[in-house]
C-alpha cells in the first residue's frame, strides 16, 4: 500500500508476493464430509479398490492451486520428507479421516456452479495424492464425467502409479520439481529425483498441461546451478504453462513442534526479494512464464 | 427500446428542458423509472473512455481535504444556536469560484447543524461533548414549549420495552435520533421542477379533501400540507444560491445541481441514521449523454460534474453523541448510491455514469462516503464487472448486493438505503430500527428470563434449564418461548418509535418526493446469529456443561468435543442458522404494525457487534463473556476454516425470504491471495462475486488489504487519513475507529487466500 497522488491509499499489486500457496497451510479438517467406520479387512478392501481414501482436509481456495476457485482436497500420506514441509500433519496416512470417493464426489458436484462461475475445478493435493492412486483415479474419473476441471498437485515421485487412463482425466498437473541436482533433491526430500523427471516427461508426451513449482530455500535449493538444472529440464517439456517460484516461509514451523517432530530449518530465513528475482530470471531466460 | 424514428419524433414533441428526450407516461405523471427506461443509453464497454480529474477538481478537493484534516484533529464546528430547517442558513461555499455544484448544510463547510425536533437531550449532550454550550433559549423552548420525538417515545414505551431496552437485549432503537432510511426520489426535482411537483401534491390533497375526515385522512392531509410547504422551502433555498429550480433542469449541470439541492434540503431537516441518495447515476447519465451528444460538454466536464457532486456528498456531517458513535463507528452518514444492476427488460442499467461514479474514488481517493453500492448480477456487461473488480482491488471502496434478489422482490428501480436495505425509490419507506441480541435471548432462555450479567429478571419468568448438561430440544423449546416475548416487545418498541417520528419529526421534504401511497416496511434486525447457531450446534453435536453461580445463574459453559461451526458450508449447522432466522421472522410477522407496515428482517450489525459482545455473557459455543460477536451474518472469527467462499456459502444459505431487509457479509482478502497477475486478480474477484451471488448470496463487503497495512495504520494514523475499509454494509475510515474496534477488524478472519 502506498499513498497515491491524491493522498489516497492504493493497494500496490506489484509488490512481491507474500502469500501464495507456500504460505498457505493445509485446510483444517474434513467438516461436512461424512467419515466412515469400517472394520479392518473391509476397510482395506475398499482402500485397494479406491472406494475409500484417507483425507486430511478440504478447502475452497482461489488463485493458488490452479485456475479459478477450486475445491482443494488434501490427501493424507507422503513418501517424501521435505525439510521445509509446511504441512507435516499430512505426512502420515494414519492421521487422515476415511472418506469414500462417492462422498467426496458429492462435494465436487455441489460446487459445479462455483467452478463454472470462477473457471475453477477440483485439485487433489496432499500429502502426496499418488500414495492413494486407486482413490485418486476414481475421483478424477467421477469429476471428469461431471465436466469438472481437474488438477493434481504432486511431487511426481510416485508418478509410475498414475495410469495413462488417469492422465486422460487430468486437465492440469502442478508438478513440484524440488531440485535439479539429484544430490540436492535427496538432501531436501530424502528421495530420488529421477522418478519426478520421468513423470514430467511422460506428462509432456501425453499432452497434459503443467505448472512447475519450485520452492526456493536459501542455502538449500538456491544454488545457481541447481536452479539452472531445474530450468534446463523444464525447458525440455512442451506442456508447461507457467513456473511458480515459491519463496520459503516459516509458517509451517509450529506444526512440526506440535507433532513433536524435529524441524531442521529453524534458522533459515525467507529468501530476499533480490534472490527471488534472480531465480525467476533464470527461468525467464528460457522463455517461460514465471510467477 | 425506442427506435431512431421515435427519438426524432420526440425531439419535436418535447419542448424546452425535455428537448431530445423520448416521451411516454412520465410526461403526464411523475414516473422517473419510465423516463429512465425510455431514455438511457446502456454502456457495455470498459473504462477507457473516462477522462479527468481536472485541475479544478484537484484543487477543490485539496481544499476540502485540508478542512477534513483540521476536523480530524479537533476543529469540530457546530452552529449551536440555529435549529436547522431547509431555509435556516445563509448560503455556504467551500470556494465559490471553484465550485460547480453548490450548497452546504450550514453557512460553512463541515459546520454541523442542530436538529432539536428529534430530541433535545441528545442535541444538548452532543453539544456539551464537543465543547459547546446549549443556548438557554433553545433549552427553554425544547423543554417547555415544544415537545420532541424523543419525548414522545418515552411517553408511550410500555414497561416491557423499557426493561428490554435497558438490559440491551433490544439495542440501537432510533428513539433519540433521526430514524433516517427514508430516501426521497431526488431525481424528481431535476426532471419535473418544483412547481410541477407542488401541483401534483396539491392534486393529491384535493382528492383527500373529498373524503370524510377520519383520523387517517386527516393525518394524510396534514402530511401533504407539510410536503407542499417543504417543496416551497426547497425552492427558496435554491433561490438563495441564485438558482430557479421551480422549472425542470435543462442541462446536465442543472440536473446535478437540482438533484443535489433536493438531497441537501432533506439532510438539513433530518439527522437520520442513514440518509441515502438513491439510484441517481443512470438517471443523470441521460442528461450527461444529451449534453455530450450535442457537444455542450466534454467527457472531462461530465466527470467533473460527478466529481463535484461526490465532493459535496463527502462533506455531509451530522451532530451526534459519543454513545451513538459507539454503535456506528466512524460517523457514517450512509449517503448510499446504488449503481448498476439489470433492467426488467434484460438491458443492463449500466451507463457511462456508472463508471463515472466509481471513478470518483480514483479521482479523489478512497473515502467511506458516498457509500458506493453495486447491484451485481452475473449478467452485467463484462467491461463493467472487470471495472468494479479493479476498483475494489485498488480501494476496497465498493460493496456488492445481489441484483437478482433485489430486482425480483422490489423491481429494477430499487435502491439501497443505508447498508443493505432495498426499497423502491419514491414508492416505499422503511421504518427501521435497531436489532435484537439473539445471543442474549439464548442466555435468557437458559436462565428463565434473567439477564446473565445483572441477574435481573427481564423477560417473563420461565423455567430455567435444569441439570448440568444442556439438552438440544430443551434449550430450543425454551429459546422459542423467549423469542415469542422478544418479537412482541421489539415490534411494540418499533411501533412506538415510528408513530412518534411521524408525529414530531416527519421527513416532510423526503416524503414530498414519494408517491402519496407508499409501501411501508418495518425492518427488524437480529445480531449474534452465528454465535447462536454455533451455540446450538455445540449443544447438539458436542457436550455442553452449564456452570452456575451460587444463586443458580448460568454464567459459564464448558464445551467437550468438537461441533460443526457456521461458515464452513456444512448443512448441519447452516440449517440451524437458517431455521433460527425463519423462526424469528415468523414471530415478527404475527405482530400488528404501525400503519400496516410490511414486516422485514435484516442480519446487520454495523460496528455494534463489538458493543453487543461486550454486554453479553459467555455463550455455549465457547465464546467468552465480553468477546465480540461477528459482524452482520459473518461466521464467528476464526471458525470458518475452509476458505472465504465456503464461509460465504454458509451465509448465502440464509433465505432472502426471511431477511428481505438484507443479510450482510464482510470479508477481507489480501491482494496476493487473489492471483499472480493483475488480470488474474480481476478475473478471480469477478468469479467470486458471480459464484456468491449465483448461490443466492445477498451482500458482500470486499476488503482487499493486507494485515500489515492495518497494523501500521493503527500506529501511524496520520499516514493513512483516507484508509477505507468496509464493515458490515458500510465503509469506514479505519483510523477513526476506536482501538477496540480496530482490533476487532484485525482479529476477524483475514483470508490470506480465498
Amino acid at each position: 500500500m502506498s499513498t497515491g497522488t491524491d493522498g489516497a491509499p492504493v493497494v500496490e499489486l506489484g509488490t512481491p508476493l507474500v502469500g501464495g500457496s507456500t504460505h498457505r497451510t493445509a485446510g483444517q479438517g474434513t467438516q461436512g464430509l461424512a467419515g466412515t467406520d469400517l472394520d479392518r479387512p473391509e476397510r482395506l478392501a475398499q482402500v485397494r479398490s479406491g472406494e475409500l481414501g484417507s483425507l486430511h482436509s478440504w478447502e475452497l481456495v482461489t488463485a493458488v492451486d490452479g485456475p479459478g476457485t477450486r475445491l482443494t482436497v488434501f490427501l493424507a500420506g507422503c513418501p517424501l520428507r521435505c525439510l521445509y514441509c509446511h504441512n507435516p500433519d499430512t505426512l502420515e496416512m494414519r492421521r487422515g479421516t476415511d472418506v469414500t470417493a462417492d462422498e467426496l464426489l458429492k462435494k465436487v458436484a455441489r460446487y459445479r456452479g462455483v467452478f463454472r462461475a470462477t473457471g475453477g475445478g477440483l485439485t487433489l493435493s496432499g500429502g502426496e495424492p499418488l500414495m492413494q492412486p486407486a482413490f485418486v483415479a476414481r475421483v478424477l474419473r467421477g469429476a471428469t464425467e461431471m465436466g469438472v476441471h481437474t488438477t493434481l498437485d504432486t511431487s511426481g515421485f510416485l508418478g509410475a502409479a498414475a495410469t495413462d487412463a488417469m492422465l486422460d482425466d487430468l486437465d492440469l498437473v502442478l508438478l513440484d520439481v524440488k531440485s535439479g541436482i539429484p544430490d540436492t533433491y535427496t538432501r531436501v526430500t530424502g528421495r530420488e529425483l529421477a522418478p519426478t523427471l520421468e513423470f514430467g516427461r511422460r506428462l509432456s508426451d501425453h499432452g497434459v498441461a503443467m505448472w512447475i513449482r519450485f520452492v526456493l530455500v536459501p542455502d538449500l535449493t538456491d544454488a545457481r546451478d541447481n536452479v539452472e538444472a531445474v530450468a534446463d529440464y523444464v525447458s525440455t517439456l512442451s506442456t508447461v504453462a507457467r513456473v511458480e517460484v515459491l519463496p520459503f516461509h516459516q509458517m509451517g514451523r509450529d506444526k512440526w513442534d506440535e507433532l513433536g517432530m524435529r524441524y531442521e530449518l529453524g534458522d533459515t530465513r525467507p529468501p530476499t526479494p533480490e534472490l527471488v528475482e534472480r531465480v525467476r530470471d533464470q527461468f525467464r531466460a528460457r522463455g517461460l512464464e514465471v510467477h | 427500446m425506442p427506435s431512431d424514428t421515435r427519438a426524432r419524433e420526440a425531439v419535436d414533441a418535447l419542448p424546452g428542458a425535455w428537448l431530445g428526450f423520448v416521451g411516454g407516461p412520465w410526461v403526464d405523471e411523475v414516473d422517473v423509472r419510465d423516463f429512465v427506461q425510455r431514455n438511457y443509453t446502456p454502456y457495455c464497454g470498459d473504462g477507457s473512455f473516462l477522462a479527468g480529474p481536472t485541475a479544478r477538481t484537484r484543487s477543490l478537493w485539496a481544499t476540502v481535504e485540508g478542512l477534513i484534516a483540521a476536523e480530524r484533529v479537533g476543529d469540530y464546528r457546530v452552529d449551536a444556536t440555529t435549529p436547522s430547517r431547509i431555509t435556516s442558513h445563509a448560503p455556504g461555499y467551500v470556494a465559490k469560484d471553484r465550485e460547480i455544484v453548490v450548497g452546504l448544510q450550514t453557512d460553512e463547510p463541515l459546520k454541523r447543524a442542530i436538529m432539536p425536533n428529534g430530541g433535545w437531550q441528545a442535541v444538548r449532550q452532543a453539544l456539551e461533548e464537543h465543547g459547546y454550550e446549549a443556548p438557554a433559549l433553545l433549552d427553554e423552548v425544547f423543554t417547555t414549549y415544544r415537545k420532541t420525538f424523543a419525548d414522545g417515545v418515552l411517553d408511550v414505551y410500555p414497561p416491557a420495552v423499557r426493561a428490554a431496552r435497558s438490559a440491551q437485549i433490544i439495542t440501537g432503537l432510533p428513539d433519540d435520533f433521526g430514524r433516517g432510511q427514508i430516501v426521497g426520489d431526488y431525481r424528481r426535482v431535476p426532471l419535473y421542477g418544483v412547481d410541477a411537483l407542488v401541483a401534483a401534491k396539491r392534486l393529491e390533497k384535493a382528492t383527500l379533501d373529498m373524503e370524510r375526515s377520519t383520523e387517517e385522512v386527516i393525518r394524510d392531509r396534514e402530511e401533504l400540507a407539510e410536503q407542499i410547504r417543504a417543496l416551497a422551502d426547497l425552492a427558496a433555498m435554491a433561490s438563495s444560491y441564485g438558482y430557479d429550480i421551480s422549472r425542470p433542469a435543462a442541462t446536465a449541470r442543472e440536473a446535478v445541481q437540482w438533484l443535489y439541492f433536493a438531497y441537501l434540503a432533506a439532510i438539513k431537516e433530518q439527522n437520520g441514521a442513514a440518509m441515502s441518495l438513491g439510484r441517481t447515476s443512470t438517471f443523470l447519465d441521460v442528461y450527461l449523454q444529451r449534453d455530450l451528444v450535442t457537444g455542450r460538454i466534454t467527457e472531462e466536464e461530465a466527470q467533473e460534474l460527478v466529481d463535484d457532486l461526490v465532493i459535496k456528498l463527502r462533506l455531509v456531517r451530522f451532530l451526534r453523541t459519543a454513545e451513538y458513535d459507539e454503535l456506528c463507528a466512524g460517523e457514517p452518514t450512509w449517503v448510499t448510491e446504488t449503481i448498476g444492476g439489470m433492467g426488467e427488460d434484460g438491458r443492463p442499467l449500466v451507463t457511462k455514469s456508472s463508471f463515472r461514479f466509481l471513478q470518483t474514488v480514483r479521482d479523489l481517493g478512497s473515502a467511506p462516503e458516498p457509500n458506493l453500492t453495486v447491484l451485481w448480477s452475473d449478467r452485467l456487461p463484462q467491461g463493467f464487472k472487470d471495472f468494479c473488480a479493479r476498483v475494489s482491488l485498488e480501494t476496497s471502496a465498493v460493496q456488492y448486493e445481489s441484483d437478482e434478489l433485489i430486482r425480483s422482490a422490489w423491481g429494477d428501480d430499487a435502491a439501497i438505503a443505508s447498508a443493505v436495505s432495498p426499497l423502491r425509490i419514491g414508492k416505499q419507506v422503511q421504518f427501521v430500527g435497531g436489532r435484537i441480541n439473539l445471543a442474549k435471548a439464548l442466555l435468557y432462555a437458559i436462565n428463565g428470563g434473567r439477564d446473565e450479567v445483572t441477574g435481573r429478571q427481564v423477560a417473563p419468568l420461565s423455567a430455567p434449564v435444569e441439570g448440568e448438561l444442556l439438552d438440544y430440544d430443551d434449550v430450543l423449546a425454551k429459546l422459542d418461548r423467549t423469542l415469542d416475548w422478544l418479537a412482541e416487545t421489539y415490534v411494540d418498541a418499533l411501533n412506538c418509535v415510528h408513530f412518534m417520528h411521524d408525529k414530531y419529526s416527519y421527513e416532510r421534504l423526503a416524503m414530498a418526493l414519494h408517491d402519496r401511497t407508499v409501501l411501508r416496511t418495518l425492518s427488524c434486525g437480529v445480531a449474534g446469529l452465528s454465535v447462536v447457531a454455533d451455540s446450538l450446534s455445540a449443544i447438539r453435536y458436542a457436550t455442553v456443561h452449564a456452570l452456575r453461580t451460587t444463586d443458580g445463574l448460568v454464567t459459564e459453559f464448558a464445551v467437550e468435543g468438537g461441533y460443526p461451526s457456521f461458515g464452513n458450508d456444512d448443512d448441519r449447522v447452516d440449517e440451524i442458522a437458517a431455521s433460527l432466522l425463519h423462526s424469528f421472522m415468523t414471530k415478527i410477522r404475527r405482530m400488528p404494525t404501525y400503519r400496516n407496515a410490511l414486516h422485514t428482517q435484516n442480519v446487520l450489525t454495523v460496528t455494534s457487534n463489538v458493543l453487543y459482545g461486550r454486554i453479553t455473557g459467555s455463550t455455549p459455543d465457547g465464546r467468552r463473556a465480553g468477546e465480540p460477536f461477528a459482524p452482520g451474518a459473518n461466521p464467528m472469527n476464526g471458525r470458518d476454516t475452509h476458505g472465504m467462499l465456503a464461509s460465504a456459502l454458509s451465509v448465502a444459505k440464509l433465505p432472502y425470504s426471511d431477511a428481505q431487509d438484507g443479510v450482510s457479509l464482510t470479508t477481507s482478502v489480501t491482494p496476493d491471495g487473489l492471483g499472480r497477475t493483475d488480470e488474474e486478480r480481476v478475473a478471480n474477484v469477478v468469479g467470486l462475486l458471480d459464484a456468491y451471488m449465483l448461490s443466492s448470496g445477498y451482500h458482500l463487503n470486499l476488503n482487499v488489504l493486507d494485515k500489515g497495512t492495518l497494523l501500521d495504520a493503527m500506529d501511524n494514523p496520520d499516514r493513512y487519513p483516507n484508509l477505507t475499509i468496509r464493515v458490515s454494509g458500510y465503509a469506514v475510515n479505519f483510523v477513526r475507529l476506536t482501538r477496540e474496534q480496530q482490533l476487532d477488524v484485525l482479529s476477524r478472519t483475514f483470508h490470506v487466500t480465498v
